[in-house]
């Protein structure tokens, strides 16, 4: 009955959508897809994935499709703030032509630093005239930390010298949605960990508008565009967390669905990087994952259309997706809990707030993983 | 009377970047200033912090070259410790950087750069049967230029032209621009390249993947060696890499190898890209190890252009000082001692030519004073080129062999002389170049791997820090985008200072204290302006750099009231940038 109500729900708005202009006559996503050389088998074989990422009923999938397909009904404003380009990146470079991909190629981005043929006045228009021309409709993506108040100089943009700051209050008081895309728009990322020296925020302080926050670093683009979907589909803000990332991508903990779980259980660990623990795909807590106390969905939906993962390489999880992480999660080859050198803040800080990390339940875990992987310890002795 | 023109944002590149350049009625530029608009800062939060932290850290400096500032970061903490890393984690660095060089300059060259050379809307009026046929001039294997599918990237193209306002990202470009110089064929052949590349770049992307967990930012380095030792024992794992690599070395051969050959022949009378480069010094760094003392890149200086000397590097003659940057310390320092007291002056008020042509009160460049985030790196006191260029002319010179019969194929193909590699387009063509050089031999690292995973199954080697000792390194060698190196101290077991001198850095820096001005300044003086304000002359020097801008900002340190606010220790200021 419940998911009844949804379905009708959902379908009166995806319906409400479909009456409004598309951006581009031209371009079908439906036919793109098809041109590309996806059968529609295929296509709904992906919203069917995407449905069950969406933590949605195996039945909405014609839904999630038809979602798909009103992609081109939303003009996209993408902006750079203090930031790398990854999360650009990750969507651009994402795996072979990919129905995610697709999507995004073809979806109209009305500016985007990175791609757009336009340079200087010329992509200053674009930016005003996407504001003015679909405002209150456009969805706001921002890559990057947002150097803030007084050292709010440390970006600007454009021959009027105006600041990153300023960009994003004001690309943020007309859009539709707004979505801070990977850990430095979400929380302010690397040039905010300590001691800060721009002053670099995330943008849910810079502007009083929702923000929903899609954190990683980068983000995989099955995130980055699942996002996309929610809100085409449902027009409002997902369920969130309490760092407001959507729960469909960070309900669950790396650690819970890692496909190395059975080696910690069994309480087989990698004791070091290359040895035959390693070679065999032990546990890698011990070399330093921090999967235990990060909540994302790599270990389902891995990255570069499902190649890899970082524990698959076998390299811990560093912890991207949490706030703060390059300060929190202490020695990125150590376990959090067996910290052996002062990091920051003068030796108290990454230690101190790392002990304050999660109160909680994550605290509990750690206290209990270090003692289950103490444990092993004895039983299995490094040879 | 000579006016005053900027370019802010310069779009297509990574980072914020403006340029700023003074014209005459002639419409030729008599002086020209680049300047970094953003600073992040992550020497200065380096410090202090565990040195096996600091790789990951120092990747995310650039999300475009991905794995470079992370395995030039990685390598600074192995040499500063003494390590040795195992023969096979050398040879799988090799293959993941292979990957980051080739993703990386097809990806510049068709979708940051290749709107630069390529007219997309002149390609609507082109003929699909000859340019199908027209594309065998320039390989014996074309790709995606059979008749049909050039008939369906017109066909889109069309889409766009009807409807300028759904251009989208191309909206607003400087189409239809005189200095265009493709035929509407040739411009649909590297259209249609451009989109294929879109395709193939993504493979590549997993190339990476494959070894590397993820891209961008793979996350497989440990300081001593690598991870993923389970994908390396893993027959099927390789082969995937094999496959892919295959895929992409096609598409080098056959399409951006192509491409270039055709861009030599149209635009080697053009003026604005055949103009003498203004700063003749090249250095790159020995790289891309493919075998046991085989290397695919050498080390050398150039200078003036003379190609029959190369000199070694000294490390110890690499300074930057900040004339003109926004620091305090204006005077030459060696990274390894580089101070930073950062002082912000921002802009000034005057009438720049707007995008209508006519004057617009603007926030300009004061040239006399402070007027960039980016410092200017000098060698000897002089200003250097580093770049796919400058490692191909080195590794040419010094008589690398694999280097040495790609460039005499290529010249001999297009019959330019070498003199014409001093140029915007020489710079362009020896990045591809650089890419073909990787295609045609990175395979030589895969087999050695193969063979070696036989007998020896190292992947990373062990080591200790000693708390008490204090150590000193730096990771060097060419990247993508030319000579990087990271100089990282270690005390108490945490880092002590940190530095990195990137080679945007080198090539955008400043004026330094004598006047002398670094590559793209040097390069816009004396350029002609068609349209000022249709500046695609300028638009296309920069970008025949790729201009990676927070890589070389990533480290300015700030002051004032901020610094105080903040509580930097401007001894420390991380900074050589």
């Amino acid at each position: 009955m419940k998911n009844n109500n949804l379905f009708n729900k959902l379908s009166s708005r995806l319906d409400e959508l479909s009456n409004l202009p598309k951006l581009d006559d031209e371009v079908s996503i439906s036919k793109l897809i098809e041109e590309k050389g996806f059968s529609r088998r295929e296509f709904m074989g992906w919203a069917g994935a995407m449905t069950a990422m969406l933590t949605l009923p195996a039945s909405f999938t014609p839904l999630v499709a038809k979602a798909a397909e009103m992609a081109d009904r939303l003009p996209l404003v993408w902006l750079h703030m203090a930031e790398c380009t990854g999360c650009s990146e990750s969507l651009l470079r994402s795996a072979t032509p990919s129905i995610d991909s697709l999507i995004f190629d073809y979806i109209s981005l009305e500016y985007h630093e990175t791609i757009m043929a336009a340079a200087g006045w010329q992509a200053e228009q674009n930016l005003e005239h996407a504001i003015q021309k679909y405002k209150g409709r456009y969805i706001l993506m921002v890559e990057g930390g947002i150097p803030h108040g007084e050292s709010d100089y440390f970006l600007t943009v454009g021959a009027h010298g105006k600041t990153g700051e300023q960009s994003a209050k004001e690309a943020s008081a007309n859009a539709a949605a707004i979505f801070a895309i990977g850990t430095c728009s979400s929380f302010g990322g690397v040039q905010a960990a300590y001691p800060n020296p721009t002053n670099a925020t995330a943008l849910s302080n810079v502007t009083d508008r929702p923000v929903i926050n899609v954190p990683g670093c980068p983000p995989s683009e099955s995130n980055i565009v699942g996002t996309l979907l929610h809100f085409i589909l449902y027009g409002t803000l997902p369920a969130l967390d309490v760092y407001n990332r959507p729960k469909w991508a960070y309900g669950l903990r790396i650690h819970d669905a890692c496909e190395r779980r059975g080696r910690f259980d069994a309480g087989e660990f990698v004791e070091q990087f290359g040895d035959e623990g390693a070679k065999d795909g032990y546990c890698l807590y011990k070399v330093g994952c921090k999967g235990p106390y990060t909540f994302n969905n790599c270990s389902k939906q891995k990255f570069n259309q499902g190649t890899s993962w970082p524990v698959q390489a076998g390299h811990g999880c560093m912890g991207c997706s949490e706030p703060d992480f390059w300060d929190k999660m202490g020695i990125v080859h150590e376990p959090l809990g067996d910290r052996l050198y002062h990091t920051v803040f003068g030796g108290l800080g990454s230690d101190a707030t790392a002990d304050k990390i999660g109160v909680g339940i994550l605290t509990v875990t750690a206290v209990g993983i270090a003692a289950h992987a103490a444990i092993s310890l004895v039983k299995k002795p490094k040879e | 009377m000579s006016k005053r023109v900027i370019v802010d944002p310069i779009t297509r590149i990574e980072g914020h970047l403006r340029a700023e350049v003074i014209v005459g009625d002639d419409g030729v530029v008599q002086d020209a200033f680049v300047s970094s608009t953003l600073w992040r800062g992550l020497e200065v939060i380096a410090k202090g912090r565990d040195p096996r932290n600091i790789p990951l850290m120092m990747q995310r400096i650039c999300g475009v070259c991905t794995y470079s500032h992370y395995l030039k970061s990685t390598m600074a903490v192995e040499d500063a410790l003494g390590i040795k890393i195992p023969y096979n984690a050398e040879l799988v660095r090799t293959l993941m950087n292979a990957a980051l060089f080739l993703h990386d300059h097809v990806v510049h060259f068709y979708h940051l750069h290749g709107v630069d050379w390529v007219d997309i809307v002149s390609a609507l009026s082109a003929d699909e049967a000859k340019a199908s046929k027209l594309a065998f001039k320039y390989t014996d294997n074309p790709i995606g230029t059979g008749e049909n599918e050039l008939k369906k990237v017109k066909e889109k193209v069309a889409k766009f032209a009807k409807n300028p306002q759904g251009l989208g990202p191309f909206a607003n470009a400087y189409w239809g621009h005189k200095t265009f110089r493709f035929t509407p064929e040739q411009n649909l052949i590297a259209l249609s390249h451009y989109l294929k590349a879109l395709e193939i770049q993504r493979t590549v992307a997993q190339m990476m993947a494959i070894f590397g967990g993820k891209n961008p930012h793979p996350q497989s380095l440990a300081v001593g060696g690598v991870t993923c030792v389970m994908d390396l024992l893993n027959p099927a794992r390789m082969g995937e890499y094999l496959v892919k690599y295959q895929t992409i070395a096609d598409f080098v051969n056959n399409a951006y190898y192509a491409d270039i050959v055709m861009a030599a022949e149209m635009y080697k009378t053009e003026p604005s890209v055949m103009k003498p480069m203004g700063v003749k010094n090249f250095m790159a760094h020995q790289d891309m190890m493919v075998g046991r003392n085989d290397y695919l890149f050498e080390s050398g200086i150039i200078m003036n252009g003379d190609l029959s000397k190369v000199f070694e590097i000294d490390e110890d003659m690499i300074t930057e000082e900040a004339t003109h940057s926004w620091y305090k310390d204006d005077a030459p320092q060696h990274p390894y001692d580089g101070t930073t007291n950062p002082n912000y002056t921002g802009f000034v008020d005057g009438d720049t030519v707007g995008p209508d042509g006519k004057m617009v009160n603007s926030k300009m460049i004061n040239e006399k004073e402070k007027y960039s985030w980016i410092k200017s790196p000098r060698y000897k006191g002089e200003p250097m080129e580093v770049g796919p260029l400058a490692c191909m002319l080195v590794s040419y010179a010094k008589g690398n062999k694999k280097a040495v019969k790609v460039v005499n194929d290529f010249l001999a193909k297009t019959g330019v002389p070498a003199a014409a590699l001093f140029s915007t387009l020489g710079r362009t063509a020896g990045r591809m170049l650089q890419a073909k050089l990787i295609a045609d031999n990175a395979l030589v690292a895969f087999n050695n791997l193969i063979e070696n995973l036989k007998v020896d199954q190292e992947t990373c080697a062990t080591y200790v820090i000693d708390k008490d000792k204090e150590y000193k390194g730096r990771g060097i060698g060419d990247v993508p985008r030319g000579m990087l190196s990271h100089w990282i101290r270690i005390k108490n077991g945490v880092v002590e200072n940190y530095q990195a001198v990137v080679p945007s850095t080198w090539n955008a820096g400043p004026m330094d204290s004598k006047g002398a001005k670094g590559p793209y300044e040097a390069d816009l003086i004396g350029l002609k302006i068609q349209d000022l304000t249709q500046p695609l002359e300028i638009i296309r020097i920069i970008h025949s750099y790729d201009p990676c801008i927070a890589c070389a900002v990533h480290v300015m340190d700030t002051k004032g009231k901020t610094l105080s606010e903040y509580k930097i220790d401007p001894l420390y200021g991380g900074c050589s940038i």
